[in-house]
């Protein structure tokens, strides 16, 4: 590891890596997020290694492990320089392939590109896919280029010439200042100004203060905060360094929740790197400017992702939030002034003050500026990450970018901003996604998960999972949130039990208020937001539930049946086979059926059936 | 329950109590749970409450002051795996292993965990099963992943390699 002291040592390292780069003929980049490890992406990586080298191709072809590209539905990508050619879904057996035909003699394997859907025809590089088309990706596209694990890769791609901007060209104040006119505001859910936070934190009183990165991402269904830092680490680093040089800070903490083992891996090795090469520690890039980063790690706990909750947890102690009636900026860590931001806020200060503030806020909506990334999952045909500016429509993203309905089934709602947030309805797909419009409709950005739902979701079993979903997740500190979940969750229960009444949603509703008025921090003042939603927009599944016994969606095991359609069923037996309770009957090659007394609605044969012959009701 | 292992783990540390967590995630990774011996220790050297050590250990879900089993099977119950189906594997999952999460299986085999969300949504739902993750799951899968496991076990058992 090199060791910088000053700028033209930073601009030397990367003129040398760019150097070093451009003696290899190829590069072969091969996805190693999470995604594509579930797909077996370590396995193609090692082929290619092995028959690399095997063919001595070592000295002309260079192999790199990258951070999420972000299509995770299509793992394991690759992608081959200077061709650019965007292969998907690749196996460790179709590796010798590639390097036959594309890296030695420059060809194609049409079998591994992407079809489009629609015209049906092979696409070559990934930036004419539709899923990435609509999409700018100021941050994720330096996913594709780096090797988290170097730190060099970052440096080659102007990597810390930001810090080196705001160290030696700008005041402190001037770097607030900045950040304030870009309209930056903060990307973990809530959406405060970040430059009104970081000038309250440096005017804040005290001589020792703490950055902290909030990367305890609990939102189910959002995953960007682990692509970033776990992609591209030093860009959050840079972010910190700057961020601390504008407050005041000599110290920070990056917070990684326990369900994150590769982020926590990546930034742990980010920070030795970076105290090795002199840019964590003292005098940084020879200014009189010291800063050093630590990490915590989380423990399964949802509520540490609130602030004082998760500084609680760095202190060592147990999770549990706090009256915020003096800020963390004042008293947080140690009673010490405290900034916290979460993972994609600290990621897109390096390009703030790199390109400038008007180039950001040239992007956006009036009051919400820049991109934002969203994980697009659930029932949409393209799932993955997806970065756009601000004030796109949801149309665009579920539709444009996440291509459509899944299996056929009409898509009739979209869940936003996680447990706090709330579910749309696809008459409102036409709304612009900003902090304001999603919550004038009843949900919030959240930190960014849009989670899909089709006609097969069920919108009272989807309140019914966040209910209970937080009732675990509740502290237990406060009464309202502790009991009034619970009572909450038994109401729901009732109801998609088939044993709801005329007084359930009344109940439901009064209960919702109290705990909203109520309740100690963020966690229980939101917690029926899902509900109350779900019941604004969906209200008469509830009904059907409560007066008809029935769930439309098929989906509340106490209300429905399953049965085999005659017409669809080819009588192939495999459904029988995997009947734990021995209750689907047929001889071979004839339809068969289901005995409903003794079927146990565990949904193994739909799970099985090639036809789809099996039909919830 | 060898001691120096856990002094080892507060030396990495350097008796900060700030580690803490990290410090018990570190002995439960090691001995598969957080021994009552090593509680003590960790109290003792970091000159904290017990007390207040437990608290931690029993707040946190990632803890556990019972041995867990060799194999772990945790499934992701977020909202993205919910609605794809995830509750139906839990209930094979339980029905398969006899157990609810949070438990471990009599003969000390496999312990069954539901987590929030792995952040892994776009394949979901779900499964990790031993630090592998396995995506676009359903009860059939998920049945014949115990099976294997189950299997490999047993020819180990009988000395047949696999």
């Amino acid at each position: 590891m090199r060791k910088i002291k000053s700028v033209s040592d930073l601009e030397r390292w990367g003129e040398d890596v760019i150097k070093k780069e451009k003696e290899y003929e190829v590069i072969v980049s091969v996805c190693g997020g999470t995604g594509c490890q579930a797909y077996g992406c370590q396995k193609v990586k090692a082929v290619f290694q092995k028959e690399l080298s095997k063919k001595g191709m070592g000295e002309r072809v260079t192999l790199k492990v990258t951070g999420c590209p972000g299509f995770c539905e299509r793992g394991p990508l690759v992608t081959i320089y200077p061709h650019n050619i965007f292969y998907q879904r690749v196996k460790a057996e179709d590796v010798p392939l590639i390097i036959s035909e594309t890296i030695q003699n420059g060809r194609k394997v049409e079998r591994l590109l992407f079809e489009d859907p629609e015209a049906h025809c092979k696409i070559t590089s990934s930036q004419d896919i539709p899923f990435y088309r609509a999409q700018t990706r100021l941050l994720l596209s330096n996913n594709d280029l780096i090797d988290p694990t170097r730190m060099e890769d970052y440096i080659a791609i102007g990597g810390y010439r930001s810090l080196a901007k705001a160290l030696f060209q700008m005041r402190p104040d001037e770097v607030i200042e900045e950040i304030k006119a870009s309209g930056l505001r903060g990307r973990g859910g809530a959406g405060y100004p970040t430059g009104k936070k970081w000038d309250n934190c440096r005017r804040a009183r005290g001589e020792t203060k703490y950055v902290i990165c909030n990367c305890d991402e609990g939102d189910p269904g959002a995953f960007m905060d682990r692509s970033l830092l776990e992609g591209n680490p030093h860009s959050i680093l840079e972010g910190m360094l700057i961020g601390a040089y504008a407050i005041g800070a000599t110290q920070g903490f990056i917070y990684v929740r326990q369900e994150y083992p590769l982020a926590h891996k990546n930034a742990g090795i980010a920070i030795k790197q970076a105290r090795k090469a002199g840019l964590l520690g003292k005098n940084i890039l020879g200014s009189d400017f010291d800063f050093d980063l630590d990490m915590a790690k989380g423990g399964g706990a949802f509520v540490c992702g609130e602030s004082t909750a998760l500084i609680a947890s760095i202190e060592g102690k147990v999770g549990e939030p706090r009256s915020k009636q003096i800020h963390t900026i004042e008293q947080g860590l140690w009673e010490k002034p405290t900034n916290l931001n979460n993972v994609e806020t600290w990621a897109n200060v390096p390009l703030i003050i790199n390109k400038g503030s008007q180039w950001f806020s040239s992007m956006g909506t009036e009051k919400s500026k820049g991109t934002k990334i969203f994980s697009l999952v659930g029932k949409v045909k393209n799932t993955g990450l997806v970065e756009v500016p601000m004030g796109i429509t949801l149309k665009e993203i579920i539709f444009d970018i996440g291509g459509g309905q899944q299996n056929g089934k009409r898509i009739k709602a979209v869940q936003t901003g996680g447990p706090s947030g709330g579910c749309i309805p696809a008459s409102l797909f036409d709304l612009p996604v900003d902090f304001e419009s999603l919550t004038q409709v009843g949900s919030m950005m959240g930190s960014g998960g849009m989670i899909v739902m089709d006609e097969g979701t069920c919108m009272v079993d989807v309140a019914k999972y966040f209910v209970h979903f937080l009732q675990e997740e509740s502290c237990g500190k406060c009464l309202p949130c502790r009991e009034g979940l619970k009572r909450m969750g038994e109401i729901l229960d009732r109801i998609t039990e088939g044993k709801g009444n005329e007084e359930s949603l009344s109940l439901l509703e009064e209960l919702a208020e109290v705990v909203v008025d109520t309740s100690l921090c963020g966690l229980g003042k939101t917690a029926p937001n899902p509900v109350l939603s779900a019941l604004r927009y969906f209200r008469p599944e509830f009904e059907a539930h409560i007066h008809q016994k029935r769930c439309p969606a098929g989906v509340c095991t106490p209300l429905i049946q399953y049965s085999i359609s005659e017409v669809d069923c080819t009588g192939c037996g495999a459904c029988a086979k995997v009947c734990p309770t021995q209750a689907i009957k047929g001889e071979k090659k004839q339809s068969h059926f289901i005995l409903a007394e003794i079927c146990s609605k565990c949904g193994s044969c739909k799970d099985v059936c090639k036809t789809n012959a099996v039909i919830v009701q | 329950m060898d001691s120096k292992s856990v002094d080892k783990i507060i030396d990495k540390y350097q008796e900060k109590r700030t580690a803490l967590i990290s410090i018990l995630h570190d002995i439960q990774d090691r001995h598969n749970h957080l021994p009552e011996e090593a509680l003590r220790k960790v109290a003792s050297r970091l000159r904290m409450d017990l007390n207040d050590i437990y608290g931690v250990a029993t707040f946190y879900k990632s803890f556990s002051l019972i041995p867990k089993g060799k194999h772990s099977i945790t499934l992701c119950l977020g909202t993205a795996c919910h609605v794809r189906g995830g509750p139906r594997i839990l209930r094979e999952m339980k029905k398969q292993l006899n157990i609810e999460p949070g438990q471990t299986t009599a003969d000390k085999q496999f312990s069954l965990n539901v987590v929030n969300c792995l952040g892994v949504c776009a394949i979901g739902p779900v499964m990790l099963v031993d630090r592998k993750f396995y995506g676009e799951m359903n009860s059939i899968k998920a049945r014949r992943i115990i099976e294997k496991i189950n299997k490999n076990n047993k020819n180990k058992k009988n000395g047949v390699k696999s």
